[in-house]
């Protein structure tokens, strides 16, 4: 590893002029509603290689700024000011020019690197794509040259994995992929947009690895856009904070992510729940008062489920699972994708089926109820998904939507109806004229707000979230996790928490269970299992969640890296032969890759 | 337009007390970066954002004033049924002839070869294809959503049998199944025959319809619906449907005008509107020979054809543009 002191301004290893540079930029959309102004005069630049993170909620503009780099804004947008990228300046440039200028000098990894992947080519066809289009290699010597970039990237098996399709390999691979064919040209500055957004936490801090040590090794500038405080702790040289389109604070790493100076700055990592801080961040959660002779609110015993395929063997996604949420306690279920996480919540709810084991809720058994026993139990639940966009009816006004469980199990009349859903508005902080309001007129947290507030009309005392606050923002998700402590302390429901992200699981949930491919690896108080873990993939799953703080995230990094090489292990980082040759493209005019002579001398440490 | 638009749900009395708003939204901004609730009042569902849409959709406007032109004229001229009209001749009575029945100031549309007044004729002949064509459009609409509803939402064995049947709907070429029917319904007027023909031509719609809903039935919110226990019926009208009709109006719009083209083939074919009664198409068929002769006799209910149809379609076009603003939002 390069060795880097993110207290000085500038890494050491960025030199020479900025590979990309943004001055006075200005982007406006013209729409329906008329103009919105996007990006408003903002400067930054990215010198070869140096991280710098672009950081702001989603509507801030980052985005937009970082498509304006590569011209690939949609036709009602105007761009003032001047984007360079090396010595061309983007806005000067006809389509010949600018499609010569993409991928050669300016490449880009996106945030889902399964629609990112086009499904019916094969990696190597869409690796090829950009060698042959640049002119840098054709035919045998593309593949050739694709299947190194493979290799660089560490995919074993670079050769067979040329002629798989994208749906044959998994998402951190894919991303892998992403990646290669970002540096198939060598562009001299990269743009990675929320490039570990989609991946689970150790898939992230193995891309993070990888890109890390592609902007040591190639010296390749990398913008990142950003909404995780933890990946810009662990990334970047440089940090910029976007709000509203605007440029509130630049600065280093250190500077920003330990000394804000702006008000916003300040308020977003204020909002960043701290893995290992424990409780008590946004308001406590009421003490479990249940006794072990209370009737669980929820208990699962030996739970299969299972997913019947035609034309294939039954996938067991839920294999022999037990365990239990007292009343009033919230427990936290982690996992990464595919562990079957959501499942269980789904199954908990009744709505899907076990195979086999039993779901009961307070004593009585989803199984064995039908009509209205079944009815009547699922007024006990309340749930809260994960996308607020698509859980709420865009047809109905956000009254309705709250009032719809009322209307569904006939309680009260219109006047006491409305009353209730006036009185649940008060409690998750929303105005009471949201009353009318359609859910396409709010914001992301508001409208998870109201899908609390639904959960909650019927007094519930199990509440089953699965993800709820993997869709916001950060500062959003701060107070609505606020907000649902203050809510949990004063309804003293039961909540069965499903996430991914352990910070948010260790400041509220009482117990913790990980789950791995459908089966518990380990249960037990928040504590035990967040701070002292016993099984081995709970401590990687802990190693690799990055904190916002770069000098501790570096030590938990290292930390990380020796457990892995303790497990036997190794840490991904691009491979690069002493004998690599930086292609040169043959039709490429006037910019070219002279600038960055002094790679190999980095490459070869 | 007003079928799309959300109900409001209670009446006066839900209004709401919009006095505090200002003050609660200001609170909610300073609780965190949370964008404050639009400040003005207005508030626009789903239904009045496509509305608006709708109505700057020049081609759309211009066809509906011209077809609610069309339908306003076919209707008062001649009357309906025991009302009368305000042209003062009757489309069942022949009338001396001038010349060789050419368009005069007298007879505007000209004159059939037994002298009957043209332009009477014409527009009962739009009458009852307006009728057809709506009726066919409401008739085939209900029993396709119905069945791709039904279908979508309870998968299993309800899907298989509804879907098969509209399989066997679709291999039957609809013109001669349309054609037999609608000579068997031919006893029962008009109405009949509408009614059949609303009864063949569902299944585009079905298929459509049952599309949208295995998708929606996957939504969050709809499984939100049934996690609080909201039964099946319920679920489809409130959750289900209200978000499926963009593509059922669109797709009713577009039947419309395709039950006028079918209406037209089976009268020009001799199947459908029976003498003495006369559509549009059995005007057609019947002056089929004059073509070269008598051109108004076969250009007058052609123009009507065609100018009902492209109506529609336009209407049809508008209504889907405001649907899906994601087809033309590069427009400025």
């Amino acid at each position: 590893m390069t060795t880097l002191d993110i207290s000085t301004p500038g890494p050491a290893s960025a030199t020479g002029d900025a590979v990309l540079s943004f001055e006075g930029l200005d982007v406006t959309f013209k729409t329906e509603f008329g103009d919105v102004h996007a990006v408003k005069g903002i400067d930054l630049e990215v010198r070869p290689g140096e991280v710098v993170a672009l950081v702001g909620e989603s509507g801030s503009g980052k985005s937009v700024t970082s498509m304006t780099a590569l011209g690939l804004l949609p036709r009602n947008a105007r761009v003032g000011g001047t984007v360079r990228v090396g010595d061309k300046v983007v806005g000067a440039l006809d389509g010949k020019a600018l499609r010569d200028m993409r991928g050669n000098d300016v490449a880009m990894v996106f945030q889902e690197p399964m629609t990112a992947l086009n499904p019916v080519l094969t990696i190597g066809d869409q690796l090829t794509e950009g060698l042959q289009l640049h002119g840098i290699a054709y035919g045998k010597q593309a593949m050739a040259r694709a299947a190194d970039l493979l290799a660089m990237v560490g995919i074993p098996e670079p050769e067979r994995r040329l002629k798989q399709y994208p749906h044959e390999l998994s998402g951190g691979q894919r991303q892998r992929v992403v990646i290669a064919m970002a540096i198939a040209c060598d562009p001299k500055v990269i743009i990675a947009d929320e490039p570990t957004t989609a991946l689970d936490v150790t898939v992230q801090a193995e891309i993070l690895d990888l890109l890390r040590s592609l902007k040591d090794k190639l010296n390749t500038g990398i913008l990142l856009i950003t909404h995780n405080m933890g990946v810009v702790a662990d990334m970047a040289d440089r940090v910029a904070v976007m709000l509203k389109g605007d440029l509130v604070e630049t600065g280093t790493a250190d500077q920003v992510l330990n000394h804000p100076r702006h008000e916003y700055t300040k308020r977003l990592l204020a909002a960043v729940p701290h893995l290992g801080a424990g409780p008590g961040q946004f308001g406590d959660v009421a003490a479990v008062t249940a006794t072990p002779d209370d009737l669980p609110a929820l208990d699962l015993s030996n739970l299969v489920i299972e997913y019947r395929r035609v034309g294939k063997p039954t996938f067991r996604a839920v294999d022999d699972v037990s365990l239990s949420v007292a009343q009033g306690e919230i427990v936290g279920l982690v996992g990464e994708s595919g562990s079957g996480k959501s499942t269980i919540a789904k199954c908990a709810l009744g709505l899907i089926p076990a195979a086999s084991g039993s779901v009961s809720i307070l004593g009585s058994d989803f199984r064995r109820m039908k009509g209205k026993d079944l009815k009547a139990l699922r007024r006990r639940i309340g749930v809260v998904f994960q996308d607020p966009a698509s859980s709420l009816n865009p047809r109905l006004p956000i009254g309705d939507v709250i009032a719809e469980p009322l209307v569904v199990h006939q309680e009260g009349d219109d006047k006491s109806r409305r009353r209730r859903v006036l009185e649940l508005l008060d409690a998750v902080e929303l105005p009471r004229n949201a009353y009318n309001r359609y859910p396409h007129e709010l914001s992301g947290g508001q409208r998870q707000r109201v899908s609390i507030a639904r959960a909650l009309t019927l007094d519930p005392e199990l509440l089953v979230a699965d993800e709820p606050t993997s869709a916001l923002d950060v500062s959003v998700q701060a107070n609505v996790l606020k907000m649902f402590t203050a809510l949990q302390e004063r309804y003293k429901f039961a909540c069965l928490f499903v996430s991914h992200d352990l910070a948010v699981i260790d400041l509220l949930a009482h117990r913790v269970v990980v789950l791995q491919n459908g089966r518990i690896v380990e249960q037990g108080p928040r504590e035990e299992v967040l701070h002292h873990p016993r099984e081995e993939y709970t401590q990687r799953l802990i190693a690799a969640a990055p904190v916002p703080e770069p000098l501790e995230q570096r030590r938990r990094r290292e930390a990380r890296h020796a457990l892995l090489a303790q497990l036997g292990d190794e840490v991904t980082e691009l491979h690069v032969e002493d004998d690599y040759e930086r292609p040169y493209p043959t039709r490429d005019e006037g910019g070219n890759a002279s600038g960055l002579g002094g790679f190999m001398a980095d490459g070869g440490s | 337009m007003s079928d799309i638009r959300n109900s409001n749900p209670g009446g006066e009395d839900y209004e709401p007390q919009i006095s505090a708003s200002g003050t609660d939204a200001v609170g909610l901004a300073a609780g965190g970066s949370a964008a404050p609730l639009p400040t003005e009042d207005k508030s626009y569902s789903q239904g009045q954002l496509v509305a608006r849409r709708f109505f700057r959709h020049r081609g759309a406007i211009t066809s509906m004033i011209v077809l609610g032109l069309l339908v306003v004229v076919a209707f008062t001229s001649i009357g309906v049924g025991p009302i009368p009209g305000w042209w003062p001749k009757d489309y069942t009575l022949q009338y001396d002839k001038i010349g060789d029945g050419a368009p005069t100031w007298e007879y505007p549309f000209g004159q059939d070869t037994g002298g009957k007044d043209y332009f009477a004729l014409v527009m009962r002949g739009t009458q009852f294809s307006l009728i057809i064509a709506f009726s066919v459009g409401i008739v085939s609409t209900i029993v396709g959503t119905v069945v791709g509803a039904l279908a979508g939402f309870y998968r299993g064995w309800v899907e298989s049998v509804l879907m098969r049947v509209t399989d066997v709907f679709i291999i039957i070429p609809l013109l001669a199944v349309a054609a037999v029917l609608g000579r068997m319904a031919g006893d029962s007027g008009i109405w009949g025959l509408a009614l059949v023909l609303g009864l063949v031509t569902w299944t585009s719609l079905a298929r459509l319809v049952r599309g949208e809903v295995l998708s929606l039935r996957e939504r969050d919110f709809v499984l939100a619906a049934r996690a609080v226990g909201t039964g099946a019926w319920r679920i489809i009208t409130r959750h289900v449907l209200p978000s499926a009709v963009g593509v059922i109006i669109v797709s009713a719009t577009l039947s419309i005008s395709s039950a006028i083209l079918l209406e037209t083939s089976l009268s020009y074919l001799g199947f459908g509107v029976q003498p003495p009664d006369t559509s549009l198409g059995t005007l057609i068929h019947d002056y089929q020979a004059a073509f070269s002769t008598r051109p108004w006799l076969f250009w007058w209910p052609g123009i009507m054809i065609l100018t009902i149809a492209l109506c529609v379609n336009f209407i049809g076009d508008g209504l889907r543009d405001a649907f899906d603003p994601r087809q033309n939002r590069t427009k400025d």
